[in-house]
């Protein structure tokens, strides 16, 4: 079952979103999530969909159109990076307020400036307070796979909220790699049809979207909002479940690789966690009891569930591929680090800013963070907790 | 569609504050943006038609004799441009919680 198949990250989104049919993809090229909308507007002209593409004027635009569409009742979909991202920033959060479910493919790289076109996630750290659900992606199958999941997690009726998809940037997007995909009749009736219980090409029901909403009413929104995204959790489970059942392909909040017995382990998300996978295969051949556990579920954050796998653990690193630049450390160290206060978890924890703007992080890094990790396990601690992996001083 | 106050609970809110049904924004009273109120003095008023037409929130009701009537507080907003045209001096503008 399945069908064998080589695609790089932006094809698998592309092949993804044609399997998936939308009625609308309004989006605006920007490197390295370019291929993406220039692929499936290939398939657009060549009547493989039934979408109305929209060629914006720019990225803002582009999330102003999904808005409009999938209020109007429509599924829509982009896709971007970066300095796209941040041109959207404004619609993201109406996007997510107006608890519309549009899913995007994000393709992680650097927010300018200094101008730089690769890999971070500082374009997905910017917006991790905007009520999107992130979902992380270690390679092509995970772009692919995610995206299939996506609808059927921001559109159920516990949920509805935006959703975006996160590989990262030429290191998943433009590398090919074998894939398995999914027959398109299996995909069709996998995500189903969008049936929204209220929208604006209802003529028997004219409703307004997005009105005023002063101080005795937008607490309460942001409340449920944030309802929403704790329902996620659940769905995404369920969802997840549902998929495996379909592919035979496992999905969690996170993936724990030889984590149960490990002593010292790794926190990332995305395509570092290829190489740490095989930093830890060697390490474990010499003995050493090195773990990595990689988030796919970065919003909503699994709090309780991350705490618990850390538990048992001497000493972990939480590798950050953007900066907060607040002096105390990254996002997604500051996650892990609470996740596990709140759960009395006390392990001694290190954050490494790392592979900014597409610097290389080769095994060689990642296995000087084991080292590390052994010494701090050692000691039983550090307080030189927040630390940059490779820079030159 | 369900009336909602300051005292409604987040569960019985729609989502996004999306309202469910047209025609809605009278239900709206913006009167309580006020600081100001126009108070008609019927007996100076001549009812020469000048002010109801300038009303930018549609605020002074008219009969079917074409005459006005009182101000509908519950919508204006107090921007005094009725008093302003006025030549008989029959809106005078006080302060709201005069």
């Amino acid at each position: 079952m399945g069908i064998r198949e080589r695609l790089s990250g932006n094809e698998a989104a592309a092949i993804a979103m044609k399997q998936i049919n939308p009625d609308v993809v309004a989006a605006f090229p920007i490197t390295p999530s370019t291929e993406i909308p220039q692929y499936f507007s290939t398939f657009v002209s060549n009547g493989q969909v039934d979408t109305e593409f929209v060629a914006v004027e720019s990225e803002h635009s582009a999330m102003t159109a999904c808005i409009g569409a999938e209020a109007a009742g429509a599924r829509a979909m982009t896709a971007t990076s970066a300095n796209g991202l941040s041109l959207m920033w404004e619609q993201i959060y109406i996007a997510s307020s107006l608890r519309l479910p549009i899913v995007m493919s994000l393709v992680n790289r650097a927010v300018s400036g200094p101008l730089n076109i690769h890999n971070d996630h500082s374009d997905a750290m910017g917006v991790r307070d905007s009520g999107w659900i992130m979902l992380f992606s270690e390679n092509n199958q995970e772009a692919y796979d995610n995206l299939l999941m996506a609808h059927k997690i921001a559109e159920n009726k516990d949920v509805q909220l935006p959703l975006m998809v996160c590989q990262d940037g030429f290191i998943t997007s433009h590398s090919i790699e074998n894939i398995e995909l999914l027959e398109d009749d299996k995909v069709k009736s996998f995500v189903g049809t969008y049936k929204p219980e209220h929208y604006l090409l209802n003529k028997e029901e004219p409703i307004a979207i997005g009105p005023l909403d002063l101080q005795a009413y937008l607490f309460e929104h942001k409340y449920q909002q944030a309802e929403g995204m704790r329902n996620a959790k659940k769905v995404i489970a369920e969802v997840s479940k549902e998929f495996e059942e379909l592919t035979g392909r496992k999905y969690s909040f996170f993936e724990e690789y030889k984590l149960d017995d490990a002593e010292i382990a790794i926190v990332c998300m995305n395509s570092t966690a290829g190489t740490t996978k095989y930093v830890v295969d060697q390490l474990r051949k010499n003995g050493i009891k090195a773990g990595l556990l990689k988030i796919r579920m970065f919003r909503p954050f699994p709090t309780e569930e991350i705490a618990k796998a850390l538990s048992h653990l001497k000493a972990v690193a939480v590798l950050d591929k953007a900066d907060s630049l607040n002096g105390a450390g990254g996002a997604l160290f500051e996650d892990v680090t609470s996740s596990m206060f709140v759960n009395k978890v006390q392990v001694p924890v290190v954050n490494y800013i790392y592979g900014i703007g597409g610097r290389d992080t080769t095994s060689k890094d990642i296995e000087s963070v084991y080292n590390d990790l052994a010494k701090i396990a050692d000691n039983g601690g550090t307080d030189d907790f927040y630390r940059y992996l490779g820079v030159r001083k | 569609m369900t009336e909602i106050s300051k005292n409604t609970p987040a569960s019985e809110l729609t989502i996004g504050g999306n309202i469910y049904n047209a025609g809605n924004a009278r239900e709206f009273k913006t009167g309580d943006w006020r600081s100001v109120k126009p108070v008609f003095i019927s007996e100076k008023c001549k009812q020469c038609g000048l002010c109801f037409p300038v009303c930018p929130d549609d605020a002074i009701p008219v009969n079917k004799e074409q005459n006005r009537e009182d101000f509908d507080y519950d919508y204006c907003k107090g921007c005094g441009v009725c008093a302003k045209v006025c030549p008989f001096n029959a809106i005078e503008m006080k302060e709201e919680n005069e």
